[in-house]
């Protein structure tokens, strides 16, 4: 029993004055005093040293997109660094390109701030703000899909452009004993400032899908952040050309019920596609906007749709009744969002029919 | 062994019982960080300044503490806990004192902590039963040793860059054959000293 515990006693003691030696050195040779972080030129922040450029930005609520939560993997955590960055490190060499690399850019969650930085950020982020919301509303509108309603608490709004996306927050829950965030973009309209509204898919396996389909119920508390991305609609007069499958209806409806609210007059086509009829919803929602905005039709297609089925529509792949519709391209742009694979099959189909690559926008689900 | 004078200590550690070539410990970061001189001679004083202050710390550690409360079985994680204690200390400092050297080893500098030759070492000094000068010489050589085999390789790498090396054997392939060779030519100087 005797040496039970003085191994034990041991063991503590030589840990405990290792720890104790390491916390010293963390408060003395690790102390980095305050260091000015100037951002665009303008704004001024004072931290203290020492730590991740995207944790020292966080601690004074400028919040940078950052999927993978700082582990260096994800890239989105990108911002432009004028001077005090150090040299390129090997773990962000992966994730930014070499034009990048001679621009400035570098990972956010990677960098140490140690000595005075300059960096540069796209001027929307000072808007991005963490959001305490309950939820309102969550039900099913596919056999895969839900749709969420979130009220803001605390008198918060939110300021966003229609197209753009917010992290959510899923908390550690049973099945998963960590926090994640993810991007969802907001289906609801910017003049509605007190809540927003999501359309989740559910991902096998997924960390947060199944949190949002399994846990989550009406009266919850949830925490967003945002809004983030440069995918949202661009004033002009250009016919719109939008195509989405899926969840990717979210932003595009954001866009269309903006439209909508401003009495935008442009002619804008709507390409939908699903698998079957069950993949469907918001049909309801679509009709009403073909009825109420200026020049809008909105054109479903069903791939696994057989033959002799009742379906009147557009059958075969989305990119069938779109290449109809392709036959001249001039003063045309295109919202496009879905799965990678969707997307850059299309960008491809674009580009080939002339349309200019910078008039193309979207969002990679 | 424990009448063999430090010094020959010290050079049969650098020559004949050079911890990479000899013992082929430490062989992760030889092989990924040789591929520049200057690097790889940062790395190897790391290395050298780890290994001979965790020697001398393991010494300690194990002759006041480990052996009077009778715990000698306890060395392996009395030993990896001083290590990685150690490194991480060395890596505050270098980060804040020496930042050219903390970028240019970048990920390998905590990964001293896993480098087998630095555990190794302490582990021989306890199966030796080496003195405290004795230790402290056999930790100061290892590195040594350490470092003149990485900078060696990084020079021939260097070299390998302008020949032709055929396709399947770039990279590993052809280190691990050079790492051989090395230890074979090193197997010359074992006729002087041999220490194990
Ligand atoms: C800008 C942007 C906007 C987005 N907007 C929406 C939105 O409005 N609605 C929405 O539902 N999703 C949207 N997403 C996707 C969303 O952010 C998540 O990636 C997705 O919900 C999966 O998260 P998860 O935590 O459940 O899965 P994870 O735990 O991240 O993933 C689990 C596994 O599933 C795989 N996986 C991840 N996503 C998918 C997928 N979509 N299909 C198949 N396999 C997958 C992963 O590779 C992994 O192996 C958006 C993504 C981006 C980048
Ligand atoms: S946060 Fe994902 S790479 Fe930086």
């Amino acid at each position: 029993m005797n040496d039970i515990v003085s191994t034990i006693a041991i063991m503590s003691g030589i840990t405990g004055f290792l720890a104790f030696l390491l916390t010293l050195a963390k408060r003395t040779v690790g102390d980095y005093g305050m260091v000015d972080i100037t951002i665009n030129g303008k704004k001024k922040l004072e931290v203290r040293g020492g730590d991740t450029l995207l944790s020292a930005l966080s601690s004074e609520k400028i919040f940078i997109p950052s999927a993978c939560g700082g582990k260096g993997t994800c890239g989105y955590c990108k911002l432009k660094v004028i001077e005090g960055g150090g040299a390129i490190l090997p773990m962000e060499e992966g994730l930014i390109s070499v034009e990048e690399i001679d621009a400035g850019v570098r990972l956010a969650c990677q960098i140490k701030v140690k000595e005075p930085i300059k960096i540069e950020i796209p001027e929307d982020l000072f808007n991005v703000r963490e959001y305490k919301a309950v939820v309102r509303k969550i039900e099913d509108i596919t056999p895969k899909i839900k749709h969420l309603v979130l009220d803001i608490l605390e008198g918060g709004e939110i300021d966003f452009k229609p197209g753009q996306y917010v992290q959510l927050v899923a908390p550690p829950y049973a099945e998963s004993d960590e926090s994640v965030q993810r991007a969802y973009s907001i289906a609801s309209c910017p003049t509605d400032k007190n809540f927003i509204e999501l359309i989740i898919g559910y991902v096998e396996g997924g960390v947060c899908t199944t949190y949002v389909h399994k846990y989550l119920k009406e009266g919850d508390s949830v925490s967003f952040n945002g809004p983030f991305g440069n995918f949202f609609y661009k004033d002009n007069d250009r016919e719109m050309i939008m195509v989405a499958a899926g969840t990717g209806m979210a932003p595009i409806l954001s866009i269309l019920r903006a439209m909508k609210s401003s009495g935008i007059e442009r002619r804008c086509l709507f390409f939908f596609g699903a698998k079957n009829r069950d993949d469907l919803f918001f049909m309801d929602k679509m009709q009403n906007l073909e009825e109420s905005l200026f020049d809008f039709e909105f054109v479903p297609a069903l791939s696994r749709i057989g033959p002799e089925d009742d379906w009147e529509g557009e059958r075969g792949r989305v990119t069938e009744p779109l290449l109809k519709h392709l036959e001249h391209i001039e003063n045309k742009e295109a919202y496009l969002c879905g799965s990678p694979v969707m997307i850059d099959a299309i960008v491809k189909l674009l580009i080939e029919k002339g349309m200019d690559e910078e008039r193309i926008y979207y969002d990679k689900f | 062994m424990t009448e063999l004078n430090p010094f020959v200590l010290f050079t049969a550690s650098i020559f004949t019982s050079n911890m990479i070539l000899a013992n082929f410990l430490g062989m992760c970061s030889f092989i990924a960080v040789s591929k520049d001189i200057k690097t790889s001679l940062g790395l190897g004083q790391a290395v050298t300044f780890v290994l001979t202050f965790t020697t001398v710390i393991n010494y300690f550690l194990y002759k006041y503490v480990l052996i009077p409360m009778n715990l000698e079985y306890l060395r392996y994680i009395v030993f990896i806990i001083s290590i990685a204690a150690f490194v991480q200390l060395v890596e505050m400092i270098v980060e804040r004192h020496l930042p050219v050297l903390h970028h240019a080893l970048g990920i390998f500098l905590p990964l001293i902590t896993v480098n087998c030759a630095i555990l190794g070492v302490s582990l021989f000094m306890v199966i030796r039963r080496y003195s405290f000068i004795q230790s402290l010489a056999f930790g100061f050589g290892s590195g040594v040793g350490w470092t003149m085999a990485i900078v060696a390789l990084a020079g021939l790498k260097k070299r390998l860059n302008e020949s032709r090396v055929p396709k399947g054997l770039r990279g590993g392939g052809i280190t691990l054959i050079i790492t051989g060779l090395m230890a074979l030519g090193f197997m010359g100087f074992s006729g002087m000293v041999q220490i194990s």
